[in-house]
This record gives C-alpha cells, structure tokens and sequence, in this order.
C-alpha cells in the first residue's frame, strides 16, 4: 500500500461519509417533484442531524444498557462495512479475501442490535416491529448471499473490491443474463433493507404498519441521530454494491470514477423516489413474496452461472 | 287489542313535522324489545333509542324506527319506573336487536337504568349519572384512569398478545384507545374505548339564545358541521311550523354537498397516504382545501359555520358568485376525477384495498350502520333518498351502493358520490331558485316533540328535540352517524393483519366528538 493510496483515501473517505444524508434529499426532492410540491431544502437532512446532535438522548428506565448500545453499536457495523465495500473507486481500504461474509453478518450484528434495543423497551409496537424486521431480514438473507456467490463467480474472488467491477467490461462478459437477474435481485434487497416503498414507508406515523421506523420509535438526540445516518450510508452501501455490480468501469481511466459514481448513485436515489412516487406499499403479508421472488431470481443466477463456468 | 309490533302502538312522522309529546304512544318497559323486533320485522330500521329523565324520577325510553322505503319514521315511548328497591330496570333490547347496544349503554350511563340481559354492558362515555345515582357496572370514580380500568374482552393464550393504542395517538387526531388481541399479526379482536372528548353537548344545545344552540350543534363533530347544523335546524323549524324558502333549502343543499366533496376526497387521499401511494395523496389533499375554500366564498368560513341557522341561512349566493363558484366547480370537477382515476386504476393501490376489513349486508344490518360505510356494504339507506326534506325533494342525488363490503367499497362508494355531489352542486348553482334566505323562526309549539335527519358525509345525523309547556327547549338529544358505525369498525378488523388497521379505519373515519356528544 503506498503512501498516495492513503493520501487519496482521506478526501474518499470523507466524500463517501458526508454524501448519505444528501441522497436522502435526492428520494425527497423527487418525491416531492412527484407529488407537485417543492421539498425540503437539499440540506435538510444534514440540519436535521445537526438538530438531533445538539439534543440530550432520553431514556426510558425500563431500559438496560442493550437499548443504548443499539444505535452505537449498529452505526459501528456500518462505518466497518464501509471501509470494505467500493463505493466511489474499485478499491476498498481494508478488503481481503471472504470479505464478503464478514459484510453479510456486520450488517446482521448492525440488525440484531437495533431489534434487541427495540424489544429492550418493552413496547408492543417495537415487538411486532422486531418480528417483522427480523423475518424480513432472514428473508433477504439468502437473496443477498446467493447474489454474492454468482459475482464472486464472475469475478474469481472472494473479495468484494475484485468480486465486482475488476474485469474488463465487468462480469456482464462471462455470465451474461445471470448478471440481470442478480441485478434484480440486489435492487429488491436494497429496498428491503433501506426499509422504502413498497416494503416499508419511512413517511408514514402509523404505528401499527412500521417496519424500521416503529424500532427506533424510543430513540432520541444523538441516538436517533446516529441511526438515522446509519440508515442513509446503508443505503449508500447497499447502492454501491449494486452499482459496481451492475455498471462496472472496466475499460475507463480510474479518474473518472469517482464523479461516474457519485453520478450514479444519485441516479439510484431518484430511481427510488420514482418507485416510491408510482407505487402503493404492499401489504404487509405479501412482502414475504416479494422477497422470495429475490431470492429465486438470485438462485436461478446462481444456477446458471455455475452451469456456465463449469461447462 | 294490538298485536304486538303493530303499527297502533307506534306513531309515524315525516321530517318538518311536530307531535304533542303526550300523543306519542307507550308500549310497557317489559315489551319494548319484543316491539321493536316488530318494527324490525316490518322492514325497520333502528334510527335512535334514548332516554329522558321525567320530574318524578322515571326515565322515558324513546326508540325511532326508520321505515326508509316509506320515506318515514315511527316513534315509540316506554315508562321505566322504579322498582320495590328503587332500582331502574327493563329488558334489554340488544339480544334481539344488536343494533341497539350503544344506545342500551348510554342509557344505562346517563340514568343509572339497567338493561337487564345486556350482552355487552360497559361504560360509553365514562361519567357520572344524571343524579349520581351507580350505573349498573358500578358507581362512578373520576380517580381512576379511563383504559386501564376498563373490563375488556381478553383472549387468553400462549402466542396471543395485546396492542393497546392511544388515547394519545401519533398523527394530529382526536382521543380513542384502541386495544387489539393479536395472533402474530391477525387481530383476533379490537376493542374501541371512546368518552375522551365528551363536553356534555346536548345541555349545550339548550341554550336560550339559537345562535349559540347552533354553534354548539355545529361542533359537535367539527368535520360535518353543515350536517349537524341543517338536522337541528330542521328539528327547531318543525317544532316552529315554519318552512324555509327554496332559496334557502337550495344554498343548504350546496353547503352540505361541499362538505361532503371536501371529506370525501380528504379521506380518498389519506387512504391513498396510509398505503404510501403519494401522487393522488397530495393532491387529493390539495382539492379538499379547495372545496373548503368555496365553502368559505359562501359564507367566510372554511366549514361552513355560521352559514345555516333555525329559519334560512345567513348568507346568500348572489347569481353572479354562484356563477363564479361553478367555473371553479366545473375546473375542480374535471381535476379531482382526473387524480381519482388515476387512484382507483392503479393496481397497487386497489391490491390494498380489496378484500381488506370486510363487512357482510347482514352485519351491517345487524349493527344498524348508516352512511356510506353501510352503502358499501350493500345496504340502500341514504337520508337524502329515503327521507328527502329542503332541496332534496326536488333534487335527486342517486344511492350509490357497493356489495363487497371491504376498504375498497368504502372508496368507490365515496367516489361515486364525489361524482353525483358535483353534479348535483354544478346544476343546483346553475337553478335560480326564490325565496327569502331568512325568515325567523315563529314561537315554538309546546310540549311538543320534533325531530331533523341528514345525511351528512359520514351517515345520518339525527336531532330530537322537545319543547316545554312555556314552548321553550327542555330536551334535546343528538346523534352522530358514529355512534351506529364505530362497532363496524370493530367487527371489520377481525382476522385482518394489524397493519391494515390505518386504512381500514380511514375508510370509515368515524367521528370521537361526535360519538362522545
């Protein structure tokens, strides 16, 4: 690793850190453009943070320690994931070989940890938000690993910095079709675990109809904070991986990158808010379906891919 | 001798007419249930059952029963005295008749009368009775909190656990608890806990000076204060034999049709918010402000107050602001259909609302439900049908009616009525009708009884009203169309997931105030 690779990684690092709350503004402003309003301020969700920052966390006393490590332990998990997912150059600061399971229970941990923090409360609300979280969860899982196996395929690696991008016109190449399936598959995991329209519906007040959003109900000041930024670099993540997946920059100098990724990701955010903007939620007990549907997109892939490679 | 049930023991009266309240006749305490399920078997339908306290310690239990193919209704008084023990009792109605149980319970609330064999006998309201005296399930505590004291019905088991929302609510609503016995995510049964908002509103209503009666009228559910307003109205127009000018019927009509068209779309797009669907959601909520606007060109205010009063109405629409309000109405018209099609063809959205929190015919029958909660349901009652009064005798509006019972009747019944209310609105403004729009109420009739029906947006609004020997208001008892649909709400939610509570609840949006008093 030499000494220009870390002097580059600092601005990275920082861009990649600073830009989550301003995607968020990007699904709004869309939303909002959708809706025939004018949305919030672009900076919002930084003033937003700034707010809850500056604000005392409130504690129940029902609670136990478990409900305030939650948001710090949760956060922990990501900021991990982000030092091993690419997210605006092909390489990532700390990947190595089986990384990719590392990133896979890092974003477990991240779950477990808010879903005991909810069910630390006592709440029936954070309760029923818990089961449904965790199901979805579980759920999601074997779409998300059975995506993995399909890239790591392609790419001949374990890591995910070479399982995505590193070839010459990517793994579009090799697998071909299995490619659009793990395409799918990846957007319908994203949705799922950012928790948007159709899954979940981080706008509503309703109780009774949350997923996330009724987990975090007892959170306050920086707690909140620190989950609400959480969720807005998981959803940078997650987009990374399916953009690198999706478009990789094979045959392009590396110096475009990074604005080509921005670009991009800012492109997911409105592809998001267009979904969010043109679709109704689905109830609740059809979202297992949907899911399962990622998951034999992601297997029908995996089939394929193994078929191709091993012929 | 009569046989029981038969018309001779009940008396028939039509919208704008007054009766003697001694002419009413009297069926013995011990036969009322058995008479009404008469009633019932002649095609009735249970409009209002209530007491009053007479100065020698008895109450009088009044019952209205609503004959809506013969566009009238029979009234029946019953004497409960007091027995050796000087304890109020009768038979209860509600075993035979189920639609009677909240009122049963009101009843039992206000006057300490029990209804003997109630199957469902617990607090309404939660205060004291009229003279302190203990209501049947106990004397009346103010010290203990409201939901926690309350017997609710529990299902016991393992897996079986219990949400308890409210009465303090995340959304910008009013006050209920709401407990709900769950089964994973099935609710197995939901409990409603209202009598967080009751203001004592019929003692209210006799306030000596009209204008106040009618602004306490037009608040008792803020959201259809037209309605209330035009059923009082009525009621103390009867009881004055005065008529009020098609003129004024006619600007009556517009005001309770806006009305209409505003909480219908509102509530369109709040369904349209509770299942995420964002485009028609905003700008349904866009349109319901701007039919509250044209309500407000009418008269200054948003909702209508102050516009109706007993006699006419304060305000008229001159020919050249009815023709300035239908251009706008003719725009509006043409844009709100535009987002409701957009609404009701999207897969996603009717995926939502079909098959969710389902009520049969025989249900809603069952529990006597009103508006277009029961319409949806496939039960044809509609006041301004049934019972036409002002405008609507010579202005038809047609039922609109749906038979699947679901979230999705509910909307496409308030659909079909946004089209018919517009249609109605654009061709009323378009009539040059006669008439002063004020001419005051003459002296009331003494010891008399009359009563005023509308239907307002969410079902029939119902005021009985009676006079004293000096021909001033004794008594006056009012009726929300929520007080008959808030079991419905209940009963629809069984074996539904717990997420779609919101919008199965939307759907029927029912008023607190309004079943509070």
């Amino acid at each position: 690793m030499n000494v220009l690779r870390v002097i580059l990684a600092v601005p990275e690092a920082v861009v990649v850190l600073a830009m989550p709350p301003l995607l968020m503004s990007v699904i709004a402003k869309t939303k909002a453009r959708f809706a025939g309003r004018v949305g919030p301020p672009w900076l919002q969700p930084y003033y937003d943070l700034a707010k809850l920052v500056r604000k005392a966390p409130v504690h129940s006393r029902t609670t136990t320690w478990i409900f305030r490590a939650g948001p710090i332990v949760s956060l922990a998990a990501l900021l991990t994931v982000a030092l091993l997912v690419p997210v605006l150059t092909r390489g990532t600061p700390l990947g190595f070989a089986g990384d990719v399971i590392l990133i896979a229970y890092l974003l477990a941990l991240g779950r477990m940890f808010t879903v005991l923090a909810a069910m630390d409360t006592g709440s029936s609300f954070e309760g029923m938000g818990a089961a449904r979280e965790v199901t979805f969860g579980a759920m999601s899982e074997p779409a998300l690993f059975l995506s993995f196996v399909v890239l790591a395929v392609a790419g001949r690696s374990l890591e995910l910095g070479r399982m995505v991008g590193a070839p010459p016109l990517g793994a579009w190449g090799p697998v071909g079709p299995a490619m659009v399936l793990v395409v799918g598959a990846l957007l319908i995991v994203l949705i799922t675990e950012t928790c948007r329209v159709p899954v979940d519906d981080p706008a509503t007040h309703l109780e009774l109809t949350m997923i996330h959003e009724v987990m975090v109900l007892d959170h306050s000041g920086p707690d909140l904070a620190a989950i609400t930024y959480g969720a807005a670099l998981k959803f940078v993540l997650l987009g990374s991986i399916l953009l690198h997946a999706a478009l990789p920059h094979g045959g392009l100098p590396a110096w475009l990158d990074p604005p080509l990724r921005i670009a991009e990701l800012a492109g997911l955010a409105v592809l998001v808010g267009v979904l969010e903007s043109s679709l109704a939620r689905l109830r609740l007990n059809r979202v297992p379906l949907l899911l399962a549907g990622a998951t034999v997109l992601a297997g029908l892939a995996t089939v394929l891919t193994l078929m191709r490679s091993t012929a | 001798m009569s046989a029981v049930g038969g018309r001779d023991r009940t008396l028939p009266l039509r919208q704008g007419q007054y009766v003697e309240t001694s002419s009413v006749p009297t069926v013995p305490a011990e036969e009322l249930g058995e008479h009404l399920v008469g009633s019932r078997e002649r095609g009735g339908r249970l409009a209002h059952l209530f007491g009053r306290r007479m100065p020698d310690g008895s109450v009088v239990i009044y019952a209205f029963v609503a004959f809506d193919a013969e566009a009238r209704f029979e009234v029946t008084a019953s004497r409960v005295q007091p027995d050796a023990n000087g304890r109020l009792t009768y038979p209860a109605v509600t075993p035979h008749w189920p639609a009677a149980q909240a009122f049963e319970r009101e009843i039992a609330e206000q006057y300490g009368v029990h209804p003997l064999a109630h199957p469902w006998l617990k607090p309404l309201r939660y205060h004291a009775t009229d003279d302190g005296t203990a209501a049947p399930w106990g004397p009346f505590d103010p010290e203990r909190p409201i939901p926690g004291d309350y017997p609710f019905y529990r299902v016991e088991g393992e897996e079986v656990h219990e949400v308890a929302v409210g009465p303090v609510h995340a959304g910008v609503i009013e006050p209920g608890h709401f407990r709900f016995q769950c089964h994973g995510e099935e609710v197995l049964h939901l409990e409603i806990v209202l009598g967080y908002q009751r203001r004592g509103a019929e003692r209210l209503l006799l306030h000596p000076n009209q204008t106040r009666a009618l602004s306490v009228a037009e608040t008792i559910a803020g959201d259809a204060s037209i309605g209330h307003a035009l059923a009082f109205c009525t009621a103390l127009e009867a009881l004055g034999q005065s008529r009020v000018s098609l003129r004024a019927a006619a600007i009556r009509g517009v005001a309770l049709e806006l009305e209409r068209l505003a909480n219908h779309t509102g509530d369109l797009g709040a369904l349209c918010t509770d299942v995420a669907f964002l485009p028609s959601s905003s700008y349904l909520g866009r349109i319901r402000g701007e039919f509250l606007n044209v309500t407000a060109e009418i008269c200054g205010n948003r909702f209508g107050r102050s516009l109706l009063r007993p006699g006419g109405v304060r305000f008229d629409i001159p020919p050249e602001l009815a023709e300035r309000l239908r251009v706008r109405l003719e725009e509006l018209q043409r844009e709100t259909l535009e987002v409701l099609d957009l609404m009701f063809s999207q897969s996603s959205v009717l995926a939502r609302f079909e098959g969710t929190g389902v009520l049969t015919e025989h249900q809603a029958d069952e529990i006597g439900m009103v508006g277009p909660a029961a319409r949806a349901c496939g039960c044809r009652r509609d006041v301004r049908c049934d019972h036409p009064h002002g405008v609507f005798q010579f202005s038809h509006i047609p039922m609109a009616v749906e038979t699947t019972g679901d979230v999705y009747a509910r909307a496409a019944v308030r659909w079909l009525e946004v089209r018919r209310s517009l249609e109605f609105l654009l061709e009323t403004l378009g009539n040059k009708a006669e008439g002063p729009t004020f001419r005051p109420l003459g002296a009331l009739r003494p010891s008399a009884m009359a009563f005023g029906v509308s239907e307002t947006w969410r079902g029939e609004a119902m005021h009985v009203a009676f006079t004293d020997e000096g021909g001033d208001l004794a008594f006056v008892k009012a009726k929300d169309p929520s007080i008959h649909n808030w079991f419905g709400l209940a009963l629809a939610l069984r074996g539904v997931p717990v997420s779609d509570f919101p919008v199965c609840n939307k759907s029927f949006n029912l008023s607190y105030a309004g079943h509070d008093l």
